[in-house]
């Protein structure tokens, strides 16, 4: 087994990412991305030094839209598209924590 | 534990050997026409969910471009604030809440716009230290039904409304440099002050335009660690904020002294009780995985832009108070000076300059600035430089005595009419100098015995001419005039 | 049962159409025939909206006989990704999670297509969110391909690919993230580009990973590729990466020859292909130096890191491109009973075994203690690859390479080891690290009498070398003699 990612790992990603897993997948996906992970080793190797990180294919800057307002959409037609509404907004169930 | 309740609603109050450290942030919605990624209305109060698109509701495909305007805005702020406006990047801040239609936040995280600025604050003269002022987007707002007050404990459900979501905010951190709950209201007065004045912000803390959150943590004096900090979320006004950071530095000092250990937590500040409580949140530690936010591309404002752009911020609070000073001998501390400051807190002091330069009196423009017209600011669009200075010329010329020229000024604000016209709708056209002459003669007939133990000396007498006198105007004669009347026939 | 315009090109219908020869009903009716026939064998199709097709047809009908321009598609039929939006029509990225979602919007793509007179029969299957390199991993089941419907045709723009090699249109739109477009092109026998990064709108193209993905053209032959991507490429106000940079005449340079033009092998990626597919690549080779190219072998030594960088990057920015998928706003909803236990049923009920794989994989390759090692990383490798590119470019115009190590493979055969899934990419995915262009162009048969394709790179907007080059190959290429499985 590769020490890559345990399964106590795959639960804590599982839990961020919103998801939930049986104990077959728990150990599936422990042994899935842990051959993934170790076949990135031969990245970790590399000396990387002095390189900057390339989050963007592009060198662009300052791309902007000018402050003008622009019509908005029909709340009819986003509310279809809802699980449930009531009074012209998305109904969800309660929320336990105050956003962070 | 410490019972929350028994600080509930007290004063924040000297607290012997201890010293609070306060650090703020200060969420400031941009004034910009639309949000900060799509072309939807920046605008309060409307109809829930009119005001979205696929880009602030987040619909799969949609794509954010930076509104230039919301920039601008952000740079205004930090040259405001002396901070160093340098390139900057975006990141995603990841986290799943329902108010939040992408599930991330875009915000400014490694690299903010704006860093290492600070803030004098006008009465104490002290630096605060301004580590970063960066650009974020604001999420969208639920309602909770089913549970008491709507609050979020105990409801059944929630409504959201994606309306406020993507208006552009720029958030102010501040260094912990803050030392009370007194302080950090002067703070975020001169704070909000600068932002008005910049142009960035409308500044109304009642609409949520500006939106606290206060480090608070305690130390022994005299201890140079910090002690741990809780923060207190969402203090809408001045008010709440210095009695939230009052509970909150209580509770920690008694619980510090009971024996017990302050916990790093994020607390809620419950205005009706006058305390804070640990919000409710997952127990697991949040982990927000901040990437930079592929889907836009650096900022890197070019000196000529910042250039641009300082030019076109306004008179910054400092050099407005300067103005006021110079028209009262420069003075920098006192009375004056602490009206000074408030004038420029609630912008009135153009008011003031205004009607100096066109002839009034600096002194009596003041007063009348600070004192009446501070008491209805919300009608401030009624009153013009030129109305206003008319007023208090009528009333150093002793047209109108103070309580007329009050009541004068008080009507002005409601209807915006001329202090002229009101004056003389309401009767209070000051009486000629020769109709007082008249009555002060009529008194004096009529009061022989006061009339010559006033004129052997007694000056106490006075006080019973003049009331005689302002009985037969009613009240229309100025106390000035009369008692310069009454000396010159002694 | 084929119409007369079955099977023609793009290029030859919109004359056809233009000088009245064939009206766009009567191509429209021919391919949407086809496709009702044939099309439950292939399920290249997710959706057919007909009644859109030939209402589209008629005003384009409308407009020639008025004399007016219908546009460098004029009646030509066209498949759009189920991953771009589209206004009104169910839009599901093959995933459960957007099953039935009517969007109130379209993808600039897909105005840019109608608006030059294409005519949309609906929309393709793919990977669920595009992530896979068969589509088996549509969760409304997988395409097969249509040179033998046991094997898959390569993925995610599976169902593009597969309807354009079926003839059932001659001109499809895919996503191209880590060689989602050319390789089901190679698969399938086709051409497939996928463009410089930021040439064609992202807006409403469905994200899976931001800085990778990018709209292209399938389609039958190099020309018609060309004219699609003229139609869709340009800048985008509402796509903060769109280039700014105008558009050149991508159709007219593909006559130009490739007299001159030095071509570099890359040798990285010539190592561990199939034999026949090895011998495909040097026979492309041959016939550009016949041609007047000047091909040599050249090391891009950075290549060989790309699949790893890849599979943290395009997961990291995939696990938070898919957050909002929620069960709030739109899509399925599991309702649990508070907010936090529905999103977790939602998710869990709606994303299928691959996605879910990859929105782990980046959600962990960012957390908290494994950014640098991971994320960081591979961010650093990506500069590295791009640094490795520039320096072949110095000496080479454009450069080759197989598209797919492989021809395509059975149904299945990889479904169980989602790593030897990954590795089918490996020639395609450091051209999207790099943000440059590539396509696929189809080059006779391979390994189990199946489809070759020889992979074009060149620098970014190096467009115009990469499409005369791609030409010269098809020139040359030796045929597919081989029948669909409806002929
Ligand atoms: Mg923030
Ligand atoms: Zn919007």
């Amino acid at each position: 087994m590769s020490d890559s990612i345990s399964r106590k790992e795959v639960i804590h990603v599982a839990n961020l990412a919103r998801l939930s897993l049986s104990e077959e997948e728990e150990l599936t996906y422990t042994g899935q991305l842990a051959a993934i992970l170790d076949h990135a080793r031969d990245i970790m190797a590399l000396d990387t030094a002095g390189l900057m990180p390339t989050a963007h294919p592009l060198e662009l800057t300052n791309v902007f839209r000018p402050d003008v307002e622009m019509p908005s959409l029909d709340r009819e037609e986003v509310l279809s598209q809802a699980p449930a509404s009531e009074d012209g907004r998305f109904l969800v169930p309660r929320i336990l924590g105050e956003a962070p | 534990m410490v019972d929350d309740s028994v600080f509930s609603d007290v004063a924040p109050q000297f607290l012997p050997g201890w010293e609070i450290v306060v650090g703020l942030e200060v969420h400031c919605e941009l004034r910009t026409k639309t949000k900060l990624f799509c072309g939807c209305a920046n605008s309060f109060g409307r109809e829930p969910n009119t005001n979205i698109c696929p880009v602030c509701l987040g619909l799969p495909g949609s794509l954010p471009v930076i509104n230039e305007q919301a920039v601008e805005l952000a740079v205004r702020i930090g040259l405001s604030l002396n901070c160093t406006v340098d390139e900057s990047i975006f990141h995603r801040k990841n986290y799943f809440y329902p108010d939040m239609p992408k599930d991330y936040q875009v915000s400014q995280y490694e690299k903010a716009i704006n860093e290492n600025g600070y803030l004098e604050l006008p009465l104490s003269r002290k630096i605060v230290r301004i580590e970063r002022a960066h650009i974020e987007e604001d999420t969208g707002k639920s309602t909770h039904v089913g549970g008491d007050n709507g609050r979020i404990h105990g409801a059944d459900h929630s409504l959201v409304d994606y309306n406020r979501a993507g208006i552009p905010l720029v958030e102010i951190v501040s260094a912990p440099d803050l030392r009370s709950a007194e302080e950090a209201r002067e703070y975020v007065s001169e704070l909000r002050s600068i932002l008005v004045a910049s142009g960035a912000s409308d500044g109304k803390m009642e609409e949520g335009s500006l939106r606290v959150d206060a480090n608070v943590s305690v130390r022994q004096l005299g201890l140079s660690e910090f002690g741990t900090r809780c923060e207190i979320k969402n203090l809408n006004s001045l008010r709440s904020l210095v009695r939230a950071i009052g509970y909150e530095a209580q509770r920690q000092v008694a619980l510090i002294e009971s024996g017990g250990k302050i916990i790093q937590q994020t607390r809620h500040w419950n205005e009706d009780q006058g305390v804070t409580s640990a919000m409710r949140s997952k127990e697991e530690a949040y982990d927000y995985r901040y990437f930079p936010e592929p889907d836009l591309v650096p900022l890197s404002p070019s000196s000529e832009w910042i250039t641009e752009i300082k030019g076109r911020i306004g008179l910054l609070p400092a050099s407005r108070r300067e103005r006021l000073a110079v028209l009262f001998d420069g003075v920098s501390s006192g009375s004056t000076f602490d009206q000074i400051v408030t004038a420029v807190n609630l912008g009135l002091d153009d008011l003031i300059v205004g009607s100096v330069e066109s002839g009034a009196d600096p002194r009596l423009a003041l007063a009348r600035a600070t004192n009446e017209v501070a008491g209805d600011l919300e009608k401030l669009s009624n009153l013009t430089v030129e109305k206003f200075s008319d007023l208090i010329k009528m009333e150093s010329e002793r047209k109108l005595s103070a309580t007329q020229a009050k009541n004068v000024l008080a009507q002005m604000l409601v209807s915006g009419a001329t202090a002229l016209d009101i004056a003389k709708a309401m009767g209070f056209e000051a009486l000629d100098s020769s109709v007082i002459e008249d009555l002060v003669d009529q008194v004096i007939s009529s009061s022989p015995r006061e009339w010559e133990r006033f004129s052997a000396g007694e000056d106490q007498l006075a006080g019973f001419f003049i009331g005689q006198i302002m009985k037969l105007s009613k009240g229309k004669a100025d106390g000035k005039v009369v008692t310069s009347i009454l000396r010159s026939k002694r | 049962m084929t119409g007369s315009s079955v099977g023609l090109g793009a290029c030859q219908i919109a004359e056809l159409v233009k000088s009245k020869q064939i009206s766009a009903v009567e191509v429209t009716q021919e391919h949407l025939a086809l496709n009702e026939f044939y099309d439950s064998a292939l399920h290249s199709f997710l959706e057919i909206t007909e009644a859109a097709a030939i209402s589209t047809a008629k005003e384009i009908d409308a407009k020639i006989a008025k004399g007016e321009d219908a546009g460098l598609l004029a009646g030509v039929p066209i498949a759009l990704k189920d991953n771009l939006v589209t206004r009104g029509i169910a839009t599901t990225c093959a995933s459960q999670i957007l099953k039935g979602w009517k969007p109130p919007y379209s993808a600039t793509v897909v105005k840019k297509v109608s608006g030059a007179g294409g005519v949309s029969l609906g929309k393709t299957n793919l990977d669920e969110f595009a992530m896979g390199s068969s589509t088996e991993n549509s969760s409304f089941g997988p395409t097969r391909n249509p040179y033998d419907l046991k094997r898959v045709p390569g993925g995610s723009s599976g169902g593009s690919a597969a309807a354009v090699a079926a003839k059932f249109v001659p001109l499809a739109l895919g996503s191209d993230t880590g060689g989602s477009i050319r390789q089901p092109a190679a698969l399938c026998g086709i051409v497939g580009v996928k463009p410089t990064y930021g040439t064609v709108s992202r807006y409403g193209l469905i994200a899976f990973a931001s800085s990778l993905d990018q709209v292209g053209p399938l389609a039958r032959n190099v020309k018609d590729a060309a004219l699609l991507l003229q139609v869709i490429a340009g800048h985008d106000p509402k796509d903060s990466t769109s280039l700014v940079d105008a558009t050149p005449d991508f159709v007219s340079v593909i006559d130009h020859g490739v007299e001159g033009l030095r071509v570099g092998i890359i040798e990285e990626l010539v190592d561990g292909v199939a034999p026949m597919v090895g011998e495909a690549l040097k026979a492309s080779a041959a016939s550009l130096t016949s041609q007047g190219a000047t091909v040599e072998y050249v090391s891009v030594p950075a290549v060989a890191y790309g699949l790893s960088a890849y599979y943290l990057i395009a997961p990291a920015e995939a696990s938070s491109n898919l957050a909002r998928y929620d069960g709030v706003r739109y899509g399925l909803r599991v309702e649990g009973q508070d907010m936090n236990e529905t999103y977790v049923a939602s998710r869990t009920k709606g994303f299928g075994a691959e996605v879910k794989r990859r929105i782990m994989l980046g959600t962990f390759a960012l957390s908290s203690g494994y950014y640098d090692a991971y994320y960081g990383k591979a961010q650093k490798v990506r500069t590295m690859i791009i640094g490795s590119f520039k320096k072949a470019y110095e000496q080479f115009d454009v450069l080759l390479s197989p598209t797919a190590p492989t021809t395509a493979f059975e149904l299945g055969a990889k479904a169980a080891d989602p790593l030897s899934m990954y590795l089918s990419d490996v020639c395609t995915i450091p051209t999207n690290l790099a943000g440059h262009p590539a396509m696929s162009v189809p080059y006779g048969l391979g390994e189990n009498q199946m489809p070759i394709g020889i992979q074009v790179l060149a620098p970014a907007l190096g467009e115009a070398n990469m499409f005369r080059v791609a030409a010269a190959i098809e020139n040359d290429a030796p045929p597919i003699s081989k029948t669909l499985f409806w002929e």
